[in-house]
């Protein structure tokens, strides 16, 4: 390493500042400030006061907020779901059949949607009187419609459903560019090796996908618990404050009732979790190409 | 890849069926809302639905136009969006370039504390990022929405690894010449990465003009929506009229459709290399 004079230092930290202070006001403030404020009374309006585990104990004591957890936990069953689904796409698209291009893009337009579109356009689907009960009613599959987003028992497995629909085209991609890393000899010598399509998936694309299905596993894994946009958008808690989550507890109680307190300590919660995972993840899973 | 040509004609049929089938899932919500904004007749939600447009006109995109500030909503989300993508790629890429072609100090620790941002979760700032804005008075203002949008860790990433690809020898032939880091950077290094800067332009654009969360948050006036966040709240005031909304939600989508379309490689990088 050179010795860096003075002036280098200070252009390159020209080049920095901007970027850097965006970081620090949006990305790092919040994290630091957040925390300290989930311990207080914080009110835009009034002094702050240290309240200690106050906030903790009343979101602990509160059943929506442990409902929302225990439904941000459940959340978790799409992480398989969208990996698999995802595994399956990617493995049926890569290829060079005629008009692949057109089935790649028509997996990956729910990924550009935006989510008050999606929020809008499934809630016409989940209508007591909509498409997805005609078909299931067609097929027999139910004897009577079903009120998706009505009825507290479906109306989360509904929101979980679109997570699941959001997601697919965006891991999709993600396992393609790991499919089209699997060199084409391996496959071929596994051909001439008298290999079925089965056994090639399990023995060679699995194996080679490895680390793929590592990285979005974990990356799904965060984002399940962090779920609330759909919720948001869909059902907005209801009915019964049955969708409740974790996180859209935090921003029902800090911005629509302007408890912010009670809010960040919910996020500060949902925050450890997801460290906690991504520490697991970093401590047992190393990294090759570092 | 292994020659589709000699696979038997059944399978292929069962592989068109599947993938069919699994992209009608995707498409379907997409084409029951254009059907429903282009018809004018007929019951919305009935038993069978309408699959197919009966007397199909553009009626219900004109009322759209009429009953909500549509054209507001528009002028917003352009304005939004164009500001966000303009001083992420200035902000990102002054950024970028010292940490891949400047020797300092620290240079590991800011590395470092950028890579941190992805590992934080960020989607739980929204809470202190509204205390933050409040304070800076920026409430209900285009700044306050574009700001925390500016800076992310993955267009940095991007944009150094871009800057990583060019020859060292016509950096250190410019220097020689005496020009400046800066000249260094605007006259020979940033034109050299246009592609790039085209590719992080384009996500961010999908990736601003679909933000709703945080315009929600910030934007309080109707009038100042921008359209992801207008439409649904079209959906919240005009609630009867769904072939309306659903004309809304189609002009929402179109531009970004669109976009999508038109530079489909861009989103799935990666894949060109292999299958060329």
């Amino acid at each position: 390493m050179m010795k860096t004079s003075f002036k280098q230092n200070l252009q390159a930290y020209l080049f920095l500042a901007p970027a850097l202070v965006l970081f620090a006001v949006f990305s790092f403030w919040p994290v630091g400030y957040g925390s300290y404020l989930a311990f207080t009374d914080y009110s835009l309006i009034k002094p702050t006061h240290w309240v200690g585990l106050d906030n903790f104990r009343y979101i602990f004591d509160n059943a929506m907020f442990v409902a929302g957890l225990r439904n941000s936990l459940l959340f978790l069953l799409i992480v398989p779901i969208i990996q698999i689904g995802a595994i399956t796409l990617a493995v049926l698209v890569n290829n060079r059949l005629p008009g692949i291009r057109l089935f790649r893009a028509a997996f990956y337009v729910p990924v550009v949607t935006t989510i008050s579109v999606v929020g809008i356009m499934w809630g016409f689907m989940f209508h007591e009187q909509g498409t997805l009960n005609y078909v299931l009613l067609q097929l027999r599959l139910v004897n009577q419609p079903v009120g998706w987003l009505s009825d507290d028992s479906i109306a989360l497995f509904a929101v979980m459903f679109v997570t699941v629909w959001r997601g697919l085209g965006w891991y999709m991609v993600m396992y393609l560019a790991g499919l089209q890393a699997v060199p084409a000899e391996m496959q071929e010598a596994a051909i001439l090796d008298g290999a079925n399509r089965w056994q090639r998936f399990w023995k060679i694309t699995v194996p080679m996908l490895r680390p793929t299905i590592m990285v979005c596993s974990i990356m799904s894994v965060l984002a399940a618990l962090k779920a609330y946009q759909e919720v948001l958008v869909l059902t907005q808690g209801g009915p019964l404050n049955a969708t409740f989550t974790a996180l859209y507890y935090a921003y029902d109680q800090g911005l629509k009732h302007l408890k912010l307190p009670r809010g960040l300590a919910a996020s500060f919660v949902v925050s450890i979790c997801c460290v906690a995972i991504m520490l697991l993840c970093l401590r047992y899973i190393k990294p090759k190409h570092r | 890849m292994n020659g589709s040509n000699q696979r038997p004609l059944l399978q292929l049929c069962g592989h068109y069926f599947l993938l069919c089938l699994l992209a009608l899932i995707c498409i379907f919500p997409f084409w029951w809302t254009v059907v429903t904004a282009i018809s004018t007749e007929g019951n919305i939600f009935a038993f069978p639905p309408t699959f197919w447009p009966k007397s199909p006109s553009l009626q219900n995109f004109t009322e759209v136009f009429r009953v909500i500030p549509m054209l507001s909503f528009f002028k917003n989300s352009i304005l939004i969006t164009f500001w966000t993508v303009f001083w992420k790629l200035c902000l990102c890429s002054l950024a970028a370039y010292p940490l891949a072609r400047m020797h300092f100090r620290g240079r590991k620790l800011v590395f470092g504390l950028i890579l941190a941002t992805m590992v934080l979760p960020s989607e739980v700032n929204f809470l202190v990022n509204f205390i933050t804005v409040t304070k800076l008075s920026l409430v209900d203002t285009y700044t306050g929405v574009i700001l925390p949008n500016i800076i992310t860790a993955v267009s940095i990433l991007l944009l150094k690894q871009a800057f990583e690809e060019v020859p060292q020898d016509l950096i250190d032939a410019a220097r020689v010449d005496g020009a400046n880091e800066w000249t260094v950077f605007w006259k020979i290094v940033l034109p050299l990465i246009s592609p790039w800067l085209a590719t992080v332009g384009i996500l961010s654009t999908v990736e601003a003009w679909n933000d709703y969360i945080w315009p929600f948050i910030v934007m309080s006036k109707p009038d100042e929506f921008p359209l992801s966040v207008g439409v649904l709240y079209l959906s919240g005031t005009y609630g009867s009229s769904t072939r309306v909304i659903a004309a809304g939600t189609v002009l929402t989508i179109l531009p970004m459709l669109a976009v999508f379309l038109g530079t489909q490689r861009f989103f799935m990088r990666g894949m060109d290399g292999a299958v060329k």
